[in-house]
């Protein structure tokens, strides 16, 4: 612990008045837990005396006094996670990691600790890692967790984030690719078409990330105007079969070049489009 | 001026003053543990509550934290007044059996026997050594610490506190070590016990005549090994 990491972070809250938990949040996030020499400087600072800030520390369970390790696993043990099995997955935890809830591992690898509801009933049984949810969790997966939580959690959600894939389209006419990998948008190719509105028309890109709706356009089209969408090659307009499930406007419909078709609502702002991979609702 | 009845009494007290207070004024007693005049306030024994209002809608509010409020009826001593101080004692004598001045209190309410699991706390967490060591002594050596069942009153980290000046205020205020009947320790004897004889008493038979107001005496029984 450095005095002047601690002081910094303590001035920084100065000017909120009364941010004794802010500060020691901000504390526990740097070291993973409060230190009492931390402790002593906070109530030195701001002037409180060291039995209010020692008070506060130990009232809320978020805090820690003690060394914890780098990786977090709460599990649930609320009513609704109780009644389904989230003992079990408590005492699967303890078994895997080698720790009572509580308790740290000696590499400071893992830190196990069982919380009182974390308001996801429904879900349940309920462990959070990191601040990853997982829900409906048996005994079974734990293993899995701690395997994927080593490996590193965020590395894991982002493999399995269906959202992040590029869709490589053409014209359902002329097959030609529309993918402009000159003007890349969200750091990949983007869609170009010809957008034609209110007696404009010009080019218009359309980010290749499927779940972005990040839109560049050569005119500035406003909220909820209908746009048609041409092929920039064979000059055919990309008109879908069918409207858009959300605002009921005419769809632009593009072939997917993996196979399958992609149709996007027309109207300007609206975030409605079918993705069909299969192609059977061509 | 607040105007308001206690015990069908009209009395008229200035904004500000508690319930307790003004019904010390009309001469009403009303049993008090962690009250303590100089001190704030803290409403943590619940010994001094009354009842405010009649009928289904009456209710129950500690007196020492309540200030008076115009046209309130408040009754000090009616049967759930009653009811409910006597269920407080008992918590206490379970809690804390070794406090000569929960014992004195327990007699003169006529509570000579508890119900729950017997306990030998040191401690009844009434604040009233947390309040004399921040607002009289000005020192704020001492506070609470941790919550629920493992609350407890002391110096951070369990450690000699720079703040402390060891003044004994907070000893000299304590209900629960004041006096305390030693008994079981008779080593650790400072106080004079229950019986205010000295050496405490050991031998607890031979003091028929003692001051220790429970039948059975919880806190002269030995615990069986």
């Amino acid at each position: 612990m450095k005095a002047e990491e601690v002081l910094s972070i303590i001035d920084r809250h100065q000017d909120q008045g009364d941010g004794l938990i802010s500060v020691l949040e901000e504390i526990q996030s740097k070291y993973s837990y409060l230190p009492p020499e931390a402790l002593k400087l906070v109530a030195e600072r701001t002037g409180r005396s060291p039995v209010d800030v020692y008070g506060v520390a130990t009232f809320y369970k978020s805090f820690s006094l003690k060394p914890r390790g780098k990786h977090l696993c709460s599990v649930c043990m609320g009513t609704a996670c109780h009644v389904r099995g989230a003992s079990a997955v408590a005492q699967e935890f303890t078994r895997q990691l080698g720790v009572k809830p509580g308790e740290t591992t000696p590499d400071r690898e893992f830190s196990l600790e069982t919380v009182n509801c974390l308001g996801a009933c429904a879900l349940g049984p309920v462990a959070v890692v990191d601040g990853h949810y997982f829900s409906n969790v048996r005994s079974s997966r734990v293993k899995q967790i701690i395997t994927d939580t080593r490996a590193g959690l965020d590395d894991a959600e982002r493999r399995a984030d269906l959202r992040d894939f590029i869709l490589n389209v053409s014209c359902s006419r002329c097959n030609r690719s529309l993918m402009d990998p000159d003007h890349p948008i969200d750091g990949s190719p983007s869609i170009r078409v010809t957008a034609a509105f209110e007696r404009t028309h010009g080019w218009l890109r359309l980010s290749a990330l499927y779940g972005s709706f990040t839109v560049e356009s050569e005119y500035p089209i406003r909220t909820d105007v209908l746009v048609d969408f041409f092929c920039p090659h064979c000059h055919t307009e990309l008109q879908g079969a069918s409207h858009c499930p959300l605002c009921s406007a005419p769809m632009v419909s593009m072939i997917v070049r993996a196979g399958g078709i992609v149709q996007i609502c027309s109207r300007r702002g609206c975030r409605g489009h079918i993705l069909d991979l299969n192609g059977s609702g061509f | 001026m607040i105007s308001l009845t206690i015990n069908g009494l009209p009395v008229s007290v200035e904004e500000g003053t508690t319930l307790l207070e003004a019904a010390q004024f009309l001469g009403f007693p009303i049993p008090t543990l962690c009250h303590m005049e100089g001190l704030s306030p803290y409403g943590a024994c619940r010994l001094c509550v009354v009842q405010l209002g009649d009928g289904p809608k009456a209710r129950l509010v500690s007196s020492c934290t309540y200030p008076a409020q115009e046209g309130l009826k408040v009754r000090t001593a009616s049967a759930r007044v009653v009811r409910a101080r006597k269920m407080i004692l008992e918590l206490l004598l379970a809690s804390c059996p070794q406090s000569k001045i929960i014992q004195d209190l327990a007699s003169a309410h006529q509570v000579s026997q508890q119900r729950f699991r017997q306990e030998h706390e040191d401690c009844i967490l009434c604040g009233l050594c947390v309040r004399m060591c921040e607002e009289q002594m000005m020192a704020k050596a001492i506070g609470f610490r941790n919550r629920g069942e493992r609350r407890s009153i002391g110096t951070p980290f369990d450690i000699k506190s720079e703040q402390c000046r060891l003044c004994g205020g907070c000893i000299y205020v304590c209900p629960a070590c004041q006096l305390r009947c030693t008994y079981t320790e008779p080593d650790k004897a400072i106080c004079g016990g229950c019986a205010n004889l000295s050496p405490p008493c050991v031998e607890k038979e031979q003091f028929d005549d003692m001051m220790c107001y429970m039948n059975p005496c919880v806190a002269c029984e030995i615990e069986k090994d």
